[in-house]
This record gives C-alpha cells, structure tokens and sequence, in this order.
C-alpha cells in the first residue's frame, strides 16, 4: 500500500490518557491514521499497546481525550456499534467460537455485515448471500478445504487465520489486528502477511492498524510505524527512519534483542 | 463404504422418522386409552414450553431457573378468559397469552439478560418465586392456594360442552394440542436455522468474540428471553384445560427445575432433545409414582447419573452411537 497525496484521515486520537489507579497505561498519546496507510504499533511489554487497541475499537474509554473514526467521537461507543460504523479488530489471544464450523463462523461475521441477523425465520444456508460471502473470505485465506471443520479442531495457525479473517469478513475500512502472526512459527509468519495485505486490497480495506513484535515484519510491511513507551509516543515515523534509530529500536526491543537486530542488520541473516 | 452409505441413508431418514413419529404420536388416542392419551396431552404442553426454554437454554446459553413463572401466566390468562370474563375462546386464549407473556417477559427479560450464568439463573429464579408468592397473596384476585377454575374453552368456535370431559380432552382437544405443538416445533426449527439462530450459537459460544463482529449480544438475549416466554405461555395455556385448574404451584421453583430436568434429560445441545427429555419424563414420572411415593428420589438419582454419565442426554448417547458407526468406516 502506497501513501498518496492529499492523504484522508480515518482515525485519530487526540491526547487520549488512560489510568488504572495510579498506573498510566496510556498517557497523552495522538496520532492520525489515513485512508491507504498500513500502520504498525510496537513497543515493549506493558508500554500500552493492547490498551490503545482497547481504547481505539470502543471498548474501553479513556479518561481524558478523544478518539475519532470517520469525523465521529467514537470513545467508549463498543465494539459493536464500531463494527458497524466500519471498524474491526482481531485478537492477540485465539478468540473463536470453539464449536463452529469454519463456514458458520465467517457467516457469524457475514450475517451481521449484511444486517440479517434478526432475520428469524429465513433459512441460513439456502442464503446464497451469506453462504457466498463467508466462502469468499475463506478463500482469501485460504480456509476454504478446511471449511466444515469445528474451530476447536484446527491447528493453531489456523485458529489464529480464522479468528482475522472474521474481522475480514465485516468488509470494514479499518481492521485493527493485535499481533497477527503471534504463537505461529516463524516460517508461516511472511505467509500470514501476504494473505493479510493481498486479502485487504481484495475486500477494499483502507487502513490496517496492526500491533506487532517481529522487527522484520514491521519494517518490510508497513508504511508507518509508532513506537510506545510506558504510554506515550517515543517515535512515529517511516520503517527506514525508525530502523535506523538505534535509541527507539533498543528502547522497543530491550538491549538484548537490539543488538541481535543491529548485528543482524548489518550482516542481513535473520 | 457400505457404513457410509447407510449413515446417509440414516440421514436422509432423520425427517420421515419425525413424520412417522409424529403421526403415531397424533394417533394415540385410537390404539391407547383414554388415560394415556391424557399424559400424552401433558406431555405436548410441556414439550410447547420445553421448546422455547431450550431457545434460551440450548441456544443462547442462559439457563432460567423461573420459567415455569411464563407456563403460569398462559395457564392464568386461561383461567381468567374463561372463568372470569367468560371468553372461552382457545385461540383468543392463546394470542392473549402469547401477548402478556411477552409484555412481562420483555420487561423482565430487559433486566436479566444483562447478566448471565448463576446470576441469570437467580434472577429469573427471583422473578418466578415473586410470581409465586404474587399468585399466592393476591387471593381475591387469583384464588390464592386455591387457584382458579380453568372451563373447558370453544375450539375454534365451536362448543363441546356436550362432550364428556375424557372424550374430550383424549379426542378434539388432543388433536388441537397436537396441531399447535406440531406449528410450533415447525416454527422453531426455522428459528434455530435462521441468521439470528446462528447469531444465538455465536453469543452463547462467546459474547466478547459475537460483539466484535457486530452482533447486537444483549439484544438477541431479549428476543430469544421473550420467544421462549412466549412458547412457555402457550403450553401452559394449553395445559390449564386439560387440568381443569391453576394453583400458584404451576410457577413453584420446582417446575421451572422440571423443565430443566427434561432439557438435560433428552440433552439440550440437540433441536429434539428436550422433546425425548420431554416424553421420557412424563412417562417415567407416571411409571414411578404409580410404584413408590418417593419418586423425587428416584428422579433425583436419574438427574445425578445423566450429569455425571451422559451429559448429552439421551439424544446424545443416540448422536454418539451413530458417529460411532461413522468412525467404524
């Protein structure tokens, strides 16, 4: 995804503080994101990170601050309303439901984008609408062999594919996804974010907010990245700058696994 | 492969089976006596209410422990229409219950689906003994312990009061009572298989996971909370006739636990489940008063080795025996 000129905002937080007794999770952060960026969060443990996911989607309001999606207020609106606005997130946990089938959970997803959930007495799986829709996102994702097995039943990886590509299926502009390719091996990590960017220009996706912690794929993937410390904003900039920025990188990563980084940097082998 | 064939074959099979079934059970009263015939009316009025409770139940995941108070107001709309106001018209009697039952259901249902678990179970457990005592203290209106005398009601317009009250109950009036719980299966089954049907799954799987993806937790809660009053209404007006009397006892604690019994008895993660707990229930109950007055204990026991032996319920051992044969392929 390339930035163009005359960039749009999507989302933007503006000073948002959040605090648990004494405790700052989030403390003065703003930044705006827009239409066509790819956008990675990182930082370490506890710098706040899932709760500026938790505060972006709805679900926990903050305490001072405001967070705007599509020119509206949307501090503390839910997770609900905020899917239907446009808006979807995926889990760092594996967040399904155990004992759907591949298909029933994408059309969970599917039902609820085209409004007919209340729809009480239409047959389910005579709706081409909703059987195409959820087939379609498995496709994308490469599910669709694996599409009558129970979620509880496929592999991790899978799980976690399953879990975005349920987000996916809202057809929302902004997908917020809070460590996609967590708990997969190393391997499977590049697949994961091909299918994620290739599945987004599929669906027409603008923007895609991910919290991530593999340095790599941050910085091959997105078009900006924000780095947090202990709640507020340490750099927000492009991949190539803050690759380079030897202080945000070891303040992100710890001493330990910087000098990995920049040792790996230097001789490309990781 | 010749197993496969035989499981698809046995599938295919699954909606004749309730056909047949269903025409047996209409046909009762030509081949049964008349007091069979009459359990077999209890048991489709239960079966109406054991349906919508398994919406709830089953489907959405909120176990009501007060039920029975919904059974009592279509059983008390009855009782009224035709003592008090003199309006024995079945169908007038049925709408009115439907429509009582899902105003009150719709109010309490609004407070009670915000929690869920042992705290829906109590509230909706509070709300049904508060009707109880309702029904109780309030004797100039609703009898007190006494109850109320429920006449026999026009079947769609037309009077049987010539008929004798067993050749009634066990003749047009089963019919009727087997019409309706065969509309209103019918009529859930496209519940259970629609988009909100899914969306019900959804949230009783995971709330947090369905509310992300834009499904509306707290108000599918209510209007599955208000369908399964509404079922609830209906089988308990159909049951008011057939017993002649209401007492405050149809809304005790102990029938919203019956109700519960016969969804874990027939096993409640299957759509005909607590229709097998259903008959099963009825049937058992009958067989062991007749032997001993302790039949609680016995059921009790029953309750005890269902929960710990076949959680599922019977319709689960029968689902598990044919994946069985499955895997044997």
């Amino acid at each position: 995804m390339t930035n163009e000129e005359g960039k749009t905002a999507i989302l933007s937080a503006t000073d948002v503080r959040k605090w648990y007794g004494g405790f700052h999770a989030l403390d003065g952060v703003s930044f705006t994101i827009n239409e066509g960026e790819f956008v990675s969060i990182i930082g370490p443990n506890g710098a706040g990170k899932t709760t500026l996911i938790n505060v972006l989607t709805g679900l926990v309001a903050p305490n001072t601050g405001t967070v705007v999606f599509k020119g509206r207020d949307i501090s503390g609106i839910g997770p609900e309303k905020l899917s239907r606005m446009g808006m979807a997130r995926s889990f760092q946990l594996v967040n399904v439901f155990p004992n759907f089938s591949v298909l029933e959970f994408l059309m969970v997803a599917v039902v609820s984008r085209l409004g007919k959930g209340t729809r009480l007495f239409s047959s389910l799986l005579r709706d081409k609408q909703i059987t195409d829709g959820a087939m379609e996102v498995a496709h994308l994702f490469g599910l669709d062999a694996k599409k009558d097995m129970l979620a509880k039943n496929l592999p991790q990886g899978d799980k976690k594919m399953l879990d975005v590509a349920s987000a996916f299926a809202l057809h929302p502009e902004v997908i917020l996804l809070d460590e996609p390719t967590s708990g997969v091996s190393t391997s499977d990590k590049n697949k994961i974010m091909e299918t994620l960017v290739s599945a987004s220009k599929q669906i027409g996706i603008k923007s895609i907010l991910q919290v991530e912690h593999d340095m790599d794929l941050v910085f091959s993937y997105s078009d900006r990245v924000i780095a947090l410390q202990a709640g507020k904003i340490l750099a927000d900039s492009t991949p190539a700058l803050i690759e380079q920025d030897e202080e945000v990188v070891c303040t992100v990563m710890g001493k330990k696994e910087c000098f990995k980084i920049f040792s790996s940097l230097q001789n490309k082998e990781r | 492969m010749k197993n496969r064939q035989e499981i698809a074959r046995l599938k295919s099979l699954k909606l004749p089976l309730v056909i047949v079934i269903g025409l047996v059970l209409l046909c009762v009263p030509l081949f049964a006596g008349q007091f069979f015939s009459y359990l077999m009316l209890t048991f489709f009025a239960y079966a109406i209410t054991v349906i919508g409770f398994n919406l709830l139940f089953g489907y959405a995941g909120l176990l009501s422990f007060g039920h029975a108070l919904f059974m009592a107001v279509g059983a008390y709309t009855a009782a009224f229409l035709t003592s008090t106001f003199a309006l024995p018209y079945m169908e007038l009697i049925l709408v009115a219950a439907v429509i009582v039952s899902a105003i009150l259901a719709a109010l309490i249902g609004a407070l009670c689906v915000r929690y869920i678990k042992i705290y829906f179970a109590m509230l909706t457990l509070a709300f049904g003994m508060l009707f109880y005592t309702f029904l109780l203290k309030f004797y100039y209106l609703t009898g007190g312990d006494e109850g109320m005398r429920v006449l026999r009601p026009y079947l769609l317009g037309i009077d049987f009061s010539g008929t004798p009250k067993m050749q009634f109950l066990a003749g047009t009036y089963y019919i009727y009572a087997f019409v309706i719980l065969a509309i209103l299966t019918f009529v859930m089954w496209k519940i259970v298989s629609s988009p909100f049907g899914l969306c019900l799954k959804a949230i009783r799987d995971n709330p947090e996971k369905a509310e992300y993806l834009g499904v509306s937790v707290k108000k599918y809660r209510w209007y599955a909370f208000v369908i399964s009053a509404a079922y609830a209404a209906v089988g308990g007006a159909l049951l008011a006739p057939a017993v002649g009397q209401v007492d405050p006892g149809l809304t005790y604690w102990t029938q919203s636990g019956t109700l519960v019994f016969m969804s874990l008895l027939g096993g409640f993660d299957y759509f005909f489940g607590p229709l097998i707990g259903g008959i099963v229930y009825i049937l058992l109950q009958n067989s062991v008063m007749s032997l001993t007055s302790y039949w609680r204990f016995i059921f009790g026991a029953i309750l005890v080795f269902v929960v710990i032996v076949a959680p599922g319920g019977i319709a689960g051992v029968i689902g598990s025996l044919v994946k069985r044969r499955e895997r044997r392929d």
